[in-house]
């Protein structure tokens, strides 16, 4: 186990670097200048000379792209992600800042989807071909089909205009740093983008649950608990709970990269703030070393998520668990 | 010619069969004694038939056909034997085991009247016996769920609920009896070897307490000398009072441990024999049986000129 | 054989017997209804092209006398703070983000099936390149790594469908190598080379006819796909520019006026772009059960 968890660090440490390169050199080749884009700014007027001879140095277009890869890969091996513009404070401070707000966020997205979803599909597979069945998979795929901010959009519209349950998100100016904002304004602001997040987080992992259901009703295995008496559902209780469970939830673990997409387009939504509407404050904006950092922290959330569903399915399915054992010997 | 009942079927209580004796569509062994009037399981007129595009007619126009699988198929079990159904693999022979234990396909239309202990029985009847009298041993380590403990799995879950201590017991005394070691109750399926499997899944349908115990192919990939080893413990099971219906492709391991033996081609049971009849061609009655007793090595592998085969 | 002959009789004397199951009730769905779905969300879809394409001057024409007004029979999906006739808007954004989900998804797939093949067929080193360049791209959030190509360069037209397109070829580029790679190593393949076949004439002959069903299949899902994340990363500002009415930019202006109680700003074209999503899921789907020999049966 050690030895396959320092295998998955040195793994994902090359990948950050090789995102962070094509990150940093996709921004890099933006024709949006970073330097000119913030002219006028407060926080570039604000700043020393040296400091703009620094950010020119940092992100000009007179230095070569890998110089200034390297002189930014310098910083952040001393932690030193560079300075956001926008929010006029450390990359690495802003991130922590949100990551909190947008970890929240999904974390109740990803568990309510992820349970919603496996039960939904549970009970699609049990009743197959029914009208049950029906409404699922038929709420499924329009779900699939839906843009996420539009049905950010129509909960804003039912739940804060027409039903005044929640605020109009724009009460929060955009990028008025996340320290401002009280801990009931979060709560409050969290409930609708969660319950987007989550309504539409439930189509992938509910039809594939079904499927995976309906794989594990026609097994040899059910069937044979079924000759011995068990009733469909006992069966699937007894036995098929794990073997539904692992796919589910290393499915779900896998689909972070698709929550974190979801996130910043609730973010933008319902005014919440986190990583995502600093992702696209920084794009909009041209703060380049924010957004720099903010791909790269998405990239080991992604890693992290897959890492997870690895680790789980090697506790869970005994058939690795064991052998692996066996290996070790 | 016996009183008929509504469906064929003799409902008047007779005495012992001798050798040879014709009686519902078989001849008796001279081990076949059911003595109060009723087989322990009876099978008759069972039709099974699968609804599927016309696979003949063009792509669009094609209509959905019902293709009969199994048609018109009856066979019995007696009390205290071994009743071997014989015929070429993939040929239908495992849907005539789910048809018995009431476990249909959702497109497949299943008819037929299936007595059990003498009583007729519907779908929910066929449902409530699963377990509960009549017992399954399935092919292969397939049938154990892969992430569950074999002896959790052999327990089994009686009504839904978790196994009590006395279960345990009782399948800790038939690993021993079958001669698996305590150890296997802590096995993965995936970790137990072919015979280990084929002796785990024998003990699940045992632990049930069965009347009769269908047996689908429970031999596969043994030879004939481990298979007849193997099938002792049925020989055992029938000599008990239990009944079995052996499911199986190979007619030589089924004349070796068999009580009668019954034919399987083309869906349907074309001939059920006493195993004594298979001494020599003229006692068998349909072209097909004869072709295979021709067939088999001691009478010199004569293949048919039909180029039917088993 | 008295015995056959009886046995036979027997069976037709004896009434019907007692019936354990019967199948579920045959679908009404059948091969002809799934031609038919597919060739009518195709028509539809190609309806909405052409009539978005001829509603763009409706769609831009300001009427400053018919500001903000409900949805009314005149104006089935109201009008604007400018007076332009939203569904004219919501015709012309549909079409312009289906032909640019149409561009985007083609590109993708055209990259999918050139790295597909290159890893099936070009040895373990491409093998293993493709794989790890997929894993990279899948390593990112897929919007995220759309922000960023279109932000790098320059947002826009040209941008947005680069980005989509170079966002939207891994899921395809697996599914692809796998079947390739089934195909090369299939006995008619085998037996073609056996024969003396060259390799070209084995490709074009023999896994061209197998792996194309796939590969349009899969474009056609991709489609969805494409248009969803187009008019997401136009929402947020990293892609079509304001000027063209694409649905991302009427939902992205209709957030200023919800609070207004304008909601059929942003319903309206929310809506039919779920339809127009749905019908290419339709289409995908029902072509597939016509190619797919698996599904055939259904």
């Amino acid at each position: 186990m050690p030895q396959y968890l320092l295998k998955q660090i040195a793994r994902l440490l090359l990948l950050l670097v090789v995102i962070s390169m094509v990150a940093f050199a996709l921004v890099g080749l933006s024709p949006v200048d970073p330097v000119q884009a913030n002219v006028g700014q407060a926080a570039y007027i604000s700043m020393s000379e040296e400091k703009r001879a620094a950010l020119a140095e940092y992100w000009g277009a007179n230095t070569p792209l890998w110089e200034r890869y390297l002189h930014w890969a310098s910083g952040v091996v001393q932690g030193d992600f560079g300075t956001s513009l926008r929010f006029n404070a450390p990359v690495a401070h802003v991130i922590a800042l949100r990551a909190g707000n947008t970890l929240l966020l999904m974390a109740v997205a990803w568990a309510v989807s992820g349970l919603l979803g496996f039960a939904l599909g549970v009970i699609a597979a049990l009743r197959r071909g029914t009208w049950v069945d029906k409404a699922v998979k038929g709420y499924c795929f329009v779900l699939a089909g839906t843009p996420t901010f539009w049905l950010g959009l129509v909960f804003l519209m039912v739940f804060a205009v027409g039903l005044g349950w929640f605020p109009v998100g724009f009460s929060v100016p955009i990028g008025k740093s996340a320290a401002d904002v009280t801990l009931l304004d979060a709560v409050h602001h969290l409930v609708l983008p969660a319950l987007t997040l989550s309504v539409l987080g439930v189509a992938n992992i509910a039809l594939h649950t079904r499927e995976k259901a309906i794989d594990v009703l026609e097994s040899d295995y059910i069937r044979f608990a079924c000759a011995r008496g068990l009733t469909t559902w006992q069966a699937l209780r007894r036995h098929g709970m794990r073997n539904l469970l692992l796919p589910a939830i290393t499915l779900q673990f896998a689909s972070i990269s698709e929550i974190f997409g979801g996130s910043v387009l609730v973010e933008q939504v319902f005014s919440y703030p986190g990583l995502g509407q600093a992702v696209v404050t920084a794009g909009l904006g041209g703060d380049a070393a924010l957004f720099v950092g903010i791909v790269v922290v998405s990239a080991a959330l992604v890693f992290a998520g897959n890492l997870c569903a690895n680790i789980l399915y090697g506790v869970v399915d005994p058939r690795i668990r064991r052998g692996e054992a066996a290996h070790a010997r | 010619m016996p009183v008929k009942g509504t469906n064929g079927y003799d409902a008047k209580p007779h005495g012992p069969h001798t050798h040879g004796d014709a009686h519902h569509h078989h001849t008796h062994a001279a081990s076949s004694h059911h003595g109060g009037g009723h087989h322990l399981l009876q099978v008759e007129h069972l039709e099974i038939a699968f609804r599927m595009y016309d696979p003949s007619a063009p792509y669009l126009r094609a209509q959905q056909v019902e293709s009969a699988v199994v048609h018109d198929l009856s066979i019995s079990v007696h009390v205290g034997e071994i009743v071997a159904v014989v015929g070429a693999s993939g040929s239908g022979k495992t849907l005539l085991a789910d048809a018995i234990m009431g476990l249909f396909e959702p497109n497949a239309h299943v008819s037929g009247d299936i007595w059990f202990d003498g009583e007729l029985q519907d779908a929910a009847g066929l449902a409530a016996l699963r377990g509960r009298g009549i017992s399954l041993v399935p092919q292969g380590v397939s049938h154990l769920n892969p992430l569950m403990k074999v002896g959790r799995q052999v327990d089994g879950f009686p009504g839904g609920r978790k196994p009590d201590a006395a279960r345990a017991q009782r399948r800790a005394q038939l690993f021993e009896r079958y001669g698996l070691g305590p150890e296997v109750a802590q096995m993965y399926p995936h970790e137990l070897s072919g015979g280990m499997a084929r002796r785990v899944l024998l003990c699940s349908a045992l632990m049930d307490d069965p009347k009769v115990i269908i047996a689908d192919e429970p031999t596969p990939g043994l030879d004939l000398d481990l298979a007849t080893t193997a099938l002792a413990d049925f020989r055992a099971f029938a000599d008990a009072g239990g009944g079995v219906m052996l499911i199986t492709h190979d007619i030589e391991l089924a004349l070796r441990v068999a009580d009668r033996v019954a034919v399987f081609r083309d869906g349907t049971i074309v001939e059920e024999t006493a195993v004594a009849n298979f001494a020599s061609p003229e006692l068998l009655e349909h072209p097909f049986t004869r072709e295979l007793w021709h067939a088999l090595p001691e009478h010199g592998f004569l293949v048919p000129e039909g180029g039917g085969s088993c | 054989m008295p015995d056959s002959s009886a046995r036979s009789t027997g069976a037709r004397m004896a009434p019907l017997p007692a019936i354990l199951h019967l199948p579920r009730r045959a679908r009404v769905a059948n091969r002809k209804r799934t031609v038919a779905a597919f060739a009518i969300s195709a028509a539809l879809l190609a309806a909405v092209v052409v009539a978005g394409q001829l509603s763009v001057e409706a769609a831009t024409t300001a009427d400053f006398t018919a500001k903000g007004l409900a949805p009314s029979l005149q104006h089935p999906f109201g009008t604007d703070w400018m007076g332009r006739d939203m569904f004219a808007r919501t015709v012309s954004g549909l079409s312009t983000s289906v032909l640019v989900g149409l561009l985007a998804a083609g590109v993708s797939s055209v990259i999918s099936l050139v790295l597909a093949a290159v890893a099936a067929l070009g040895g373990r080193r491409a093998d293993s390149a493709v794989t790890w360049i997929v894993d990279l791209v899948m390593g990112i959030p897929q919007l995220i790594l759309i922000i960023l190509i279109s932000y790098a360069l320059g947002k826009g037209f040209f941008g947005i469908v680069v980005a989509v397109a170079l966002s939207h070829w891994p899921s395809l580029t697996r599914v692809l190598r796998a079947e390739i790679l089934q195909c090369r190593q299939s006995p008619f393949v085998a037996h073609a080379r056996k024969l003396g076949q060259s390799w070209p004439a084995i490709a074009v002959r023999h896994m061209l006819p197998y792996v194309f069903p796939q590969y349009l299949v899969g474009l056609i899902l991709l489609f969805p796909h494409a248009i969803l994340h187009e008019a997401s990363a136009t929402f947020l500002g990293f892609g079509l520019p304001p000027e063209i009415p694409a649905i991302g930019i009427i939902l992205s202006e209709s957030m200023s006026y919800l609070s207004a109680g304008m909601w059929w700003l942003a319903f309206f074209p929310g809506l039919a772009l779920v339809a127009v999503i749905l019908l290419f899921d339709v289409a995908g789907s029902n072509l597939r059960r016509i190619i797919d020999p698996h599904s055939a049966q259904e």
